[in-house]
């Protein structure tokens, strides 16, 4: 045993060393020293390539921005889970905890004023501000802006079109030309029998459905979106609460939301779109591309359909902004890297690869998005970003959504007084009166 | 170490422990020299956040809204004793606990019983009762849930096999509260079983056989001696399996969420309590329920140890 130990210290010094060495190695590379390119950690949700950079998603941005810089950053990308609920926690989480590694996030814009509110967002340079929110559509500015002040990136910006069949819109007599409304399209569905994928299911997306609709009734779920919980003001119980509860129930009594509507996201309307039954279809840009049935030339879109006759709608506005984290080690680094990942140019070359669509007026232009978005399809989608509306900026949204769509469902129930009921039952759940 | 042991071995008798001898106290204070350090690292470790849970109870306080925090006493205890949505919870976990422990309890004993009386192959036999156990829950949840959704399961298409077609082939288990119920249950008895049936195990070989001869001498039936020889002899290993379980099953969450995440009615409580902390962000609401559910256990624990008079440091020795 004796003779053992001298080698079996050796062994154990050695070892601290390489520890302290490589730990050393991993401070002088995280904290960016003269030495070498800064770290950026970029937590992107996922898209077309994921962490793959050779598909034209975020991944791709990151590589081409990191070999843009010249040396002084690298950004490496970490995937965010699928869901946006689940991307919330997971950003929330590491923000609440002072993670160091927060450089720069993809965040859903519903989540962008919770995050802003609460103090997790490096502030912004003040010269940059002009830079990001040049060229881009006011929705888009808006979604990024908490309290009067943008908070974070606009990056791609998406927004729901109207989709239909040329063939069904022409038997049912609905001239697509010219806005049309819910009620117009009810109607057409049912003296075609043909069917209206919309989202219902219990999840985020539909209170999208449910926010456009009061939107477009001239309506806001929320009035006061920068209030604290115990002074917030709902619009729910109004006209336009009521206007949207009647279409909803409509939809589903009438049947033409089809047999699933109830458990219908996103992926299940577009395949009943898809389907021989499938006439119309709310649904954002990407149903272009992923439109795979044979009678693909018969698909067109028009500008989302009204809540109110005569009353310019409000699409629902989506996408991604970029935001710096907090405790970032290199804000002002993760601030240009943002500007490189949003310039025209990778907007354009990222709207074209994933079918997101761009926060940039001037990316519309480009013939590569042209290419990716053909008929007229591209302009449309720039015209319904100008008036498209976000879903309330406030702080509580999450609480908000996951009320709304357990009131709302399932949306064969909804009737006139859900408005009201559900209006209270969030001021509730707000002041801490009732459980979620 | 010797003299430590054997008096350990419950050599003190009543009297002694009145008076004494300086002995006693020195070994006493050993006792506490050794015990203390991993006594105090306890406190530390599970003192300090129930009571910091306990503190946090008493506000309105969200993550993302430190600004708001306000001290508002026991609402949140009130709100939570008052919402249906907590009492739902409460009844969908008690239905859990109570289908569970009495299914567990009934085969873990068969199995226990068997792997007593088996003499080859005891050690494999005790190896492959604990597989199940083994498994991650999470694991043992996804596996489950595959077996029994349309898609993937094989559950439906057995069931129609062997009911001739009675059964439809597209029944949805995950569709309701009491399918889904009766999925999450299975598997909780599948995972825990072998659990219950190995402390039972302990309990059975202490059992005297010379006992159990003696009362088949006297002419009792199997029902007797298992009733009046067998089960007063390990009540103590038997309410200490029942105890762990019970506190355990009340805890439980990895299923139902796997399987369900809540929906048709099956939140239980550390599913709401996970609801309120993780994805709402509500630390007070959530930390009330959190101390509720303790509070549940503790009563639990209280009733077996009280009432049922479980000794937990003389376990099988009744």
């Amino acid at each position: 045993m004796k003779r053992l130990r001298p080698p079996r210290r050796g062994i154990a010094i050695s070892a601290v060393m390489v520890m302290a060495a490589t730990g050393l190695a991993a401070c002088g590379s995280s904290s960016g020293s003269s030495s070498g390119p800064a770290h950026l950690t970029w937590y992107i949700n996922p898209d077309v390539g994921n962490a793959d950079p050779s598909k034209g998603g975020q991944a791709t941005l990151a590589k081409e921005c990191s070999d843009a810089s010249g040396g002084k950053y690298k950004i490496k990308v970490q995937l965010l889970p699928n869901s946006a609920s689940d991307q919330r926690i997971q950003l929330l989480r590491r923000l609440a905890g002072g993670d160091k590694t927060m450089d720069l996030m993809s965040v859903d814009p519903a989540f962008v004023s919770e995050f802003a509110a609460a103090g997790y967002f490096a502030p912004m340079p003040q010269n940059m501000v002009k830079e990001f929110t040049a060229d881009r559509v006011q929705s888009s500015i808006d979604a990024s802006t908490y309290d009067g002040k943008l908070m974070s990136v606009p990056f791609w910006s998406n927004t729901q079109l109207l989709w239909y069949k040329k063939s069904v819109a022409q038997k049912a007599g609905l001239d697509m030309s010219k806005p049309v409304t819910w009620d117009q399209l009810i109607a057409a569905a049912q003296k075609t029998k043909m069917q209206i994928g919309v989202q219902a299911a219990l999840y985020e997306g539909y209170s999208v459905w449910i926010n456009a609709l009061i939107a477009g009734a001239g309506g806001e779920i929320v009035k006061n979106p920068n209030a604290t919980y115990d002074k917030i003001q709902l619009g729910l119980d109004s006209a336009a609460g009521r206007d949207a509860a009647r279409i909803i129930k409509k939809v589903a009594s009438t049947g033409v939301g089809g047999p699933a509507m109830g458990s219908s996201e996103e992926t299940q309307s577009l395949n009943l779109f898809m389907s021989p039954q499938g006439g119309f279809l709310v649904n954002w840009p990407y149903t272009y591309g992923a439109y795979t049935a044979k009678d693909k030339s018969d698909v067109a879109a028009t500008m989302y359909p009204e809540t109110v006759a005569g009353k310019a709608a409000r699409p629902p506005y989506g996408g991604i902004q970029l935001a710096v984290g907090k405790d970032s080690r290199h804000p002002a680094l993760a601030y240009q890297a943002a500007a490189c990942i949003t310039s025209v140019k990778h907007q354009a070359d990222y709207m074209a690869a994933s079918g997101n669509p761009a926060s940039s007026k001037a990316a519309y232009d480009t013939a590569e998005v042209k290419k990716a978005f053909p008929n007229g399809i591209a302009d449309l989608i720039r015209k319904s970003l100008d008036v498209a509306a976000a879903r309330p900026l406030t702080p509580y949204w999450g609480d908000i959504s996951t009320a709304l769509q357990q009131r709302f469902s399932p949306p064969n129930s909804v009737n006139q007084n859900t408005p009201k009921s559900t209006q209270s039952f969030i001021l509730r759940v707000l002041n801490g009166k009732a459980l979620l | 170490m010797t003299a430590v042991a054997e008096t350990n071995k419950g050599k003190l008798t009543a009297e002694e422990k009145a008076h004494l001898s300086d002995r006693a106290k020195g070994e006493r204070n050993l006792g506490w020299r050794l015990a203390g350090p991993a006594f105090v690292i306890m406190l530390l470790v599970t003192l300090y956040p129930i009571c910091y849970a306990v503190y946090l109870s008493l506000f309105n306080y969200r993550l993302t809204d430190p600004a708001g925090r306000k001290l508002v006493w026991l609402q949140n205890y009130i709100t939570a004793l008052s919402d249906p949505l907590f009492w739902q919870a409460f009844t969908t976990t008690l239905i859990i606990v109570v289908v569970t422990l009495v299914f567990e309890l009934v085969i873990g004993m068969a199995i226990a019983m068997v792997m007593n009386r088996v003499v080859w192959p005891r050690k494999t036999l005790r190896t492959i009762v604990l597989i199940p156990y083994a498994i991650v829950t999470v694991v043992s949840g996804f596996s489950w849930l595959y077996a029994a959704q349309i898609s993937t399961g094989f559950f439906n298409r057995w069931l129609h096999f062997f009911t001739f077609g009675g059964f439809s082939e597209n029944y949805n288990w995950f569709g309701g509260r009491w399918s889904s119920l009766t999925i999450i249950c299975l598997s909780e008895i599948w995972k825990t079983t072998p659990f219950m049936s190995l402390l039972l195990l302990a309990g059975l070989a202490q059992v005297d056989s010379a006992q159990e001869e003696a009362a088949k001498v006297d002419g009792a039936t199997w029902w007797q001696r298992f009733t009046k020889v067998i089960l007063p002899n390990m009540k103590a290993a038997l309410m200490v399996a029942l105890l762990f379980r019970t506190l355990d099953a009340v805890r439980i969450y990895d299923n139902p969420y796997v399987m369900t995440g809540g929906a048709n009615k099956t939140e239980t409580l550390s599913m709401l309590v996970g609801t309120e902390t993780v994805s709402r962000v509500e630390i007070g609401m959530g930390s009330a329920l959190a101390v509720i559910l303790f509070v549940i256990v503790l009563i639990i624990a209280f009733i077996f140890v009280k009432l049922f008079k479980v000794d937990l440091t003389t376990s099988g020795r009744s």
